[in-house]
């Protein structure tokens, strides 16, 4: 059988084959099978849960005996377990502690003491429990930092340093606490980490910046002050896949501990069907091994943890409960008390729909990150394998927080503000490399950095110069306090000032604590100055109202208020007087609504009613008969006017027309609610179909076979102009004088 | 201890250079006139005692016990601890040459926690 996308081809159904087109159907999609590890939520081969201690030694964990414990049960034993709870909390049943999990009357810190005596196998049981919805109430509850946050990835397939120093500083300018890059050549690491440096403390935010790299290189440049934070220091659940990480649990313990020797944050990474994709699952479910990942990630001493499958995330998806089992992963994490930085980084579906919904699982409930790694520039330019979200989605974002009046961290942006910050940022970055010696960037460059969609549309560097120069800088031991010094020296000292206390976070450790992340004004916000209090409505996050507004103001949304200012500024119809019912069989009435001609002068889509009147009158004509025109103004309901204008007419055929432009084709024998012809959708409607719908009208009072105008249907012409409609439609209903006689009207 | 949380709010007079230079002296002006070195940017084994004890009265003894290990390493210097994480990866080592690392570790910078973990890690 052949693997991968199902064909259209093979299906009768013209129904099944246009589904077999759609972008899900392109996503790879499997039976388990627990041997290869391709099982989410459990394998047979899964150990049973259990404990045995002999004083404050662990002799068996997980249905093995200490003898026979790997590398990471030897770790987790030893560091991860607290032993001093663990009998009590093994005894309880799994359901209890879900239960107590998600129960807000259950303080958090008792989950934590509780969770912290669970074996890896257990802990999988406990979250197996809980179906999706009772695992986000888990997670809005049991995240360290009460104020939910977001991460960005920044890098450019050309590896830019204007572009992604203007990039860098867009994202933080946006609102993204944390960014990340990486290198497509290793080489460019230093002058990559460098321009996203600059960049993160150029605009409004100061968000705090990593560079993805092999872990001594990423060491080093923390060492250097050129980073500020480290997340890929990754953790494996089998022993065979921690080797082939090229480290082990005590290696990965003792560097966490040399970043926090020079006062840098660090998270680990894990996620779950890594260990299968290395071949290494030894038949173990994801969620059990990313449970062993981390425990040993919490044994190490690590203040959080970046998972959720992570750059593995299509392997998940493409198994039964995938989706739920990396929010399962999410959760374990915040059950350890770690900081969870939620994954959704890779792309996860080609389709929207799937991508979104996976999204809603961290979003809604809110992460310490929602996103480790939202792609803030094209797909194309992200060098982590493209972002289940990128700089095109970020609308669509804004839009989400603002439907649901979730913070997701992201706060909406005007782009003269966006293509400021963007050319300072570009500027700084220059005339640092220019300070420093390095390869000029050019004024070019800079400029087109600020405007630019993706490294498409930057000139090439010369990629040589660049990579010797970076080499050098590298060597030379170049630091932050260079940079510094030269921001401060070309006139960006704002930037030099914002840097250097990012700098001081290195003295003071504030941010070595869970889950920290630094506010605009630069001072820190984490688990021990905004703990997760959540006990139930009313407690927890909340919006304050100034964020609430952030969220809600996107530049995109209109003021109503200014819709339908159309009044003409000349007179279009005059009052002749009170209109009587005729019993010319050769007339035909066209009824108007209150506001038509005076406080309105066009329909939605800015036909003046001048001209729809005249194309009207020109149908009519076109059929030998003739047109009277009335105004109604007791109603503003089309329907309504159609009707009473029919019942006015001799023919007893009525065209009644909204300001709006919506219009029927009415007869007086009819219900008022009932028509010959409706035409609901005013935007669809051209001057064209106006002069038919006269046609018709006067063929129907002559009594003959009409074939219907045909319409266009746009079946997103309500979501478009339905604010239009409903604002047009109040102002005329606003000219409704209640109990007055239609009025025959002139056209001038 | 979280009410003093965060340090260079609260008790910025308490916190100093590794050369002994006060918190608050770190300005851009020390900066740019050459004043300070990368040395300054560094944080001391006293700051990171006072934050192990902030994180194990939060309940978390593990994250304590990780902040204290980089206390001991703030008197090791980069390329030491570059060069025994290089030690601790897979295959890199047997038992003897991590034995003499820890010992290294206590002897020559008091290290005690790491050089536990140096030993365990080596079964």
């Amino acid at each position: 059988m052949a693997v991968g996308p199902r064909q259209s081809a093979g299906f009768s159904s013209r129904r099944f084959a246009a589904r077999a087109r759609r972008p899900v159907n392109l996503d790879a999609c499997a039976e388990e099978w627990p041997e290869a590890g391709l099982a989410v939520f459990s394998s047979p081969y899964d150990p049973r849960p259990s404990l045995r201690l002999e004083g404050d030694r662990v002799v068996e964990m997980d249905g093995k005996p200490a003898s026979d414990f790997d590398l990471l049960d030897r770790f987790i034993a030893r560091y991860a377990l607290d032993l001093a709870v663990a009998p009590e909390a093994m005894r309880l049943e799994p359901v209890a502690i879900a239960r107590r999990i998600v129960d807000p009357a259950t303080p958090r810190r008792q989950v934590i003491r509780l969770v912290a005596g669970l074996t890896p196998a257990r802990l999988v049981e406990v979250v197996n429990c809980l179906n999706v919805v009772e695992m986000m109430m888990a997670l809005q509850k049991m995240r360290a930092r009460c104020t939910p946050s977001n991460q960005a990835h920044v890098t450019n397939r050309k590896e830019n340093p204007a572009l992604l120093a203007a990039d860098a500083a867009e994202a933080a300018e946006r609102g993204f606490a944390e960014l990340e890059t990486t290198v497509g050549v290793a080489r460019y690491a230093p002058l990559n980490a460098m321009a996203v440096l600059i960049g993160s403390q150029t605009g409004r935010g100061a968000a705090l910046t990593q560079c993805a790299v092999e872990e001594a290189l990423g060491l080093r440049l923390a060492m250097l002050g050129l980073t500020t934070y480290a997340e890929t220091l990754s953790v494996y659940g089998t022993e065979r896949a921690f080797r082939d990480g090229d480290d082990t649990p005590w290696s990965k313990a003792f560097l966490a501990a040399a970043y926090a020797s020079r006062g840098i944050k660090v998270r680990f990474t894990s996620g779950s069907g890594a260990e299968a994709l290395m071949g290494h699952a030894e038949g173990k479910s994801m969620l059990y091994l990313e449970a062993r990942c981390l425990m040993a990630v919490k044994g190490a001493g690590s203040q959080g943890v970046q998972n959720g499958s992570i750059s593995c995330i299509a392997l998940p998806e493409a198994l039964p409960g995938g989706v739920r089992g990396v929010l399962a992963e999410n959760l374990m994490a915040a059950l350890l008390d770690l900081e969870v930085a939620a994954g959704n980084d890779a792309m996860a579906s080609h389709s929207e729909i799937r991508k979104t919904a996976k999204l809603m699982l961290q979003f809604l409930p809110g992460a310490d990150f929602i996103f480790s790694g939202y792609s803030s520039m094209p797909r194309e330019d992200n060098l982590f394998g493209g972002g289940n979200f990128d700089a095109e989605d970020l609308d669509d974002y804004g839009i989400l927080q603002r439907d649901m009046q979730v913070d997701g961290g992201l706060r909406p942006v005007r782009e003269a503000e966006v293509l400021a910050v963007r050319r300072r940022a570009a500027r700084a970055v220059q005339a640092v490399f220019d300070e420093l010696g390095l390869p000029p960037i050019t004024d070019e460059e800079v400029e087109c950095a600020v405007t630019a969609r993706s490294s498409a549309d930057m000139p090439d560097r010369n990629v040589v110069a660049d990579l010797a120069a970076a080499e050098e800088f590298l060597r030379r031991g170049r630091n932050s306090l260079d940079v510094i010094r030269a921001l401060a020296r070309r006139g960006f000292g704002d930037i030099a000032g914002k840097l250097l206390s990012v700098q001081k976070l290195r003295v003071s450790g504030d941010y070595l604590q869970t889950s920290a992340i630094l506010r605009p004004d630069g001072s820190v916000l984490s688990a021990i100055n905004d703990p997760n209090d959540y006990a139930g409505p009313g407690t927890g996050y909340r919006l304050s109202p100034q964020r609430a507004r952030e969220i809600r103001e996107v530049p995109q949304a209109v003021d109503p208020r200014r819709i339908g200012m159309t009044a003409p500024s000349e007179p279009v119809l005059v009052e002749t007087g009170e209109a009587g019912a005729r019993d010319d069989p050769g007339e035909v009435v066209i009824a108007v609504g209150p506001a038509f001609g005076r406080v309105l002068g066009t329909t939605l889509t800015g036909l003046t009613h001048r001209d729809v009147l005249r194309a009207l009158l020109a149908g009519i004509e076109e059929e030998g008969m003739r047109a009277r025109l009335v105004r109604v103004r007791d109603t503003s309901d089309c329907g309504w006017i159609g009707w009473k204008g029919a019942c006015l007419s001799g023919s007893g055929v009525a065209v009644g027309l909204q300001s709006k432009g919506t219009t029927v084709i009415h007869r007086r024998d009819l219900a008022p609610l009932n028509n010959l012809e409706l035409f609901p959708q005013a935007p669809n409607l051209t001057l064209e179909s106006y002069r038919a719908i006269g046609r018709n009208a006067a063929r129907y009072a002559k009594g003959q076979a009409v074939l219907p105008v045909p319409v266009t249907i746009d079946n997103f012409a309500r979501l478009k102009w339905i604010v239009a409609a409903t604002v047009f439609h109040r102002r005329e209903t606003d000219e409704i004088v209640p109990g007055a006689p239609p009025v025959e009207v002139r056209l001038l | 201890m979280s009410e003093d949380y965060p340090l260079a709010e609260k008790h910025p007079d308490r916190l100093r250079t590794p050369t002994g230079r006060p918190f608050t002296e770190i300005t851009l002006d020390a900066v740019v006139s050459g004043d300070l070195t990368m040395e300054d940017l560094r944080i001391t084994g006293e700051a990171l005692e006072w934050q192990a004890r902030i994180a194990e009265a939060e309940g978390r003894p593990q994250l304590a016990e990780n902040l204290r290990r980089a206390a001991e390493l703030t008197r090791v210097p980069d390329e030491r601890i570059l060069a025994i994480y290089e030690a601790l990866r897979p295959g890199r080592s047997d038992k003897e040459a991590l034995e003499r690392l820890a010992a290294e570790l206590e002897r020559d910078y008091g290290a005690f926690r790491c050089a536990r973990l140096v030993r365990d890690a080596a079964g």
